[in-house]
């Protein structure tokens, strides 16, 4: 299990001062402008080292993805923009990190901003997080008065502005090149890639955005060393992550601990382990909404990282577990993602708009049992058609989860529209 | 997608009073010259704390403000859920109903503003006081379930504390909002498991100087050998 001293967010619960007092104690705006003193360039290689995947969902690697930004500034000016839109069913970690810990992730926007060459950086953070917007605006107010940020930051000679904009409440705005629209004042509806965000982004300039966990902990990367972060964990997958483990749990809690811990000892350790204990686990939903859920049977031995998790055709995604134990509906709550995914498809693309309500009518039916055998099928083929046939990954996350219900949980299915079948010819015969 | 449409009745005419136009102001000024369309979320959401919806009038004002077509500015104000589209009560309440909030019980959440209130989704209380609406998930999942009301979220609710809270917000209180069993933001419930040593603590840091000459000793070598010809 990872020590405190090798925790990133000592404040993630909000014990202690979050402002930049109680920040400095703990010591973020340690030495930033030796570390920018150091380069550009050594700053994304130090990046690279450290094998930071992002945070976000996707798991690009940061040190790379910031290598794209164009090397030399021209007329047009780039951008950083840090996506805070959180808002995939069972995360809420950075969340936490907007409250308690907001001068980490302006540190970070400095430091990665540097690195990229840009000037200004817009946190986009979902319109819902009004008491965190309030924090983290206090602590931007609180780094410019202190000369951290602001036409000479830090002493560095950069000029950097920080801009905080507020979303409201639209869960594809989570999607980057969605975010930019939206931040341009439009509807939030994805762009067509390539161009990407590095060649043309906010405003058609070169932009790069990043998950607020992904530049929040770069400082402290950067101040303790590429291989301290990357000793932690398993190769291709390093580092500290900040999980959160929500529903049929003892004690429901967010806790920062390695990548490639096991994900039973992570319910177990801190969240006080499955309700009625781990025999009474049903299956689990390891990355956020997006990703198939696991049963009991891979839960009891997979490890909580990118790699382990794709092989067992799952993701970590936000790294947001959501526990279902014996009691639970697992139909039902697959429907129930299936009903959000319907309510937040943008409407762009045919296959998502007309798929996810689609599929969410036939997921309503199948909690019943009011299918038939064939129909099993038919969903399935369905999810492949809408899945990779979308401009964005929305799509595709609207179909995986109904593949895990099947891939899993097809006898239950089956035995939903059996029961259905015969309880109404009884009906019938009576 | 939703369906979202304005309001049948409308007012006719909207206008910023001083305190919220020199906020507007200050807003647009966040973003570059000729960009202020950016602003139209967060201009939009001004107009609905200050009237407590988004009415069309607004939405011609913004425009305006912003010199955005109207059509354009609707496109956003109906896109995003939210913006009230008609009025809501003085207490908006919002229910999380996603997956982490209904596996630990939000449909008991819902029963008991249903029940309190007398009211379903997308209705308003007779006396203008309250107004209940279904959220896809708030993003406060290990803290489920949750409710927010206005700006505020409250949190780890069962259907007797959703009451009680209802009942203070009648008598015309303010409840602190959080979590309502009063744990540390999301730390688990009991002994901590994590983060209990000294965070002022230092922790060791990498010699810069060292690193620095490490990267340009090997960027050097790897300029060397690249110069070197191919054999």
């Amino acid at each position: 299990m990872l020590s405190d001293k090798d925790r990133i967010f000592a404040n993630l619960y909000g014990r202690h001062d979050w402002r930049l007092a109680g920040a400095r104690a703990r010591g973020d705006w340690d030495g930033t402008k030796e570390i920018m003193a150091m380069g550009p360039d050594w700053i994304v290689d130090e990046m690279k080292k450290s094998g930071l995947r992002g945070r976000g969902g996707a798991g690009f690697p940061t040190g790379l993805k910031w290598s794209f930004m164009p090397r030399t500034e021209s007329d047009r000016p780039h951008y950083l923009v840090v996506n805070a839109d959180e808002g995939e069913p069972g995360t809420c970690k950075d969340r936490d990190m907007l409250r308690y810990d907001p001068h980490k992730l302006i540190e970070g926007c400095l430091i990665a901003c540097f690195a990229m060459k840009a000037h200004a950086c817009y946190i986009y953070i979902r319109g819902e997080f009004y008491n965190e917007a309030s924090n983290l605006q206090i602590a931007i107010d609180e780094a410019y008065a202190a000369g951290l940020i602001g036409d000479n930051a830090c002493g560095s000679g950069w000029k950097f502005d920080c801009y905080l904009h507020r979303g409201a409440g639209a869960y594809i705005c989570g999607e980057e090149t969605a975010l930019i629209e939206s931040l341009e004042g439009k509807k939030g509806q994805p762009r067509l890639k390539p161009p990407f965000p590095a060649g043309v982004g906010l405003y058609g300039c070169p932009t790069t955005v990043n998950n607020v966990e992904s530049i929040a902990v770069a400082p402290t990367i950067l101040r303790r060393g590429a291989s301290w972060f990357a000793g932690i964990g398993r190769p291709n997958n390093t580092g500290t992550k900040v999980f959160c483990i929500s529903g049929h749990v003892n004690k429901p809690c967010n806790v920062e601990d390695a990548m490639g811990i096991p994900l039973k000892e992570l319910i177990e350790k801190h969240a006080g382990g499955v309700r009625g204990g781990w025999d009474n686990l049903l299956a689990i939903i390891p990355g956020g909404a997006s990703v198939p859920l696991l049963p009991k049977s891979i839960c009891d031995t997979v490890l909580m990282d990118f790699d382990s998790l794709r092989d067992v055709k799952s993701g970590l995604g936000t790294a947001a577990v959501m526990v279902m134990d014996k009691s639970s509906d697992v139909v039902a709550c697959i429907a129930r993602l299936s009903a959000f995914y319907k309510h937040e498809s943008c409407g762009q693309c045919t296959p998502c708009r007309e798929g996810t309500g689609w599929m969410s009518r036939v997921m309503n039916r199948m909690v019943r049992g009011e299918a038939t055998l064939p129909e099993i099928d038919t969903l399935e083929q369905v999810t492949y058609q809408v899945e990779g046939h979308t401009i964005c990954a929305l799509g595709d996350a609207a179909a995986w989860p109904i593949q895990g219900l099947i891939r899993h949980f097809r006898p239950e299915l089956e035995r939903r529209i059996r029961a259905y079948r015969d309880a109404k010819v009884r009906a019938q015969a009576a | 997608m939703s369906r979202r449409e304005l309001a049948a009745d409308q007012p006719a005419n909207f206008a910023f009073n001083a305190d919220y136009l020199a906020r507007a102001n200050r807003i647009i000024a966040k973003y570059p010259t000729g960009r202020q369309a950016s602003a139209v979320i967060p201009l939009l959401d001004l107009a609905q704390r200050q009237e407590g919806w988004v009415s069309r009038p607004a939405i011609d004002v913004i425009a305006g403000m912003l010199d955005m077509a109207s059509i354009r500015v609707l496109e956003v104000a109906t896109f995003y859920t939210m913006f009230n589209l008609a009025p809501v009560g003085k207490n908006h309440i919002q229910v999380c109903t996603s997956l982490s909030c209904w596996l630990r019980g939000s449909d008991d959440i819902v029963r008991a503003c249903k029940e309190r209130l007398g009211i379903g989704f997308g209705s308003t209380t007779p006396d203008g006081m309250f107004s209940l609406a279904e959220a896809e998930c708030a993003g406060a999942c290990v803290n489920a379930p949750v409710v927010a009301i206005g700006d505020d979220y409250y949190e780890d609710v069962d259907g007797a504390g959703m009451w009680r809270i209802l009942d203070a917000f009648k008598r015309g209180e303010k409840p602190a909002h959080g979590s309502v069993t009063r744990r540390d933001g999301s730390a688990p419930a009991g002994p901590p498991t994590s983060l209990t040593d000294d965070p002022t603590k230092p922790v060791p840091k990498q010699d810069l100087a060292a690193a620095k000459a490490a990267y340009e000793q090997a960027k050097a070598e790897a300029a060397a050998k690249a110069a070197q010809p191919k054999t």
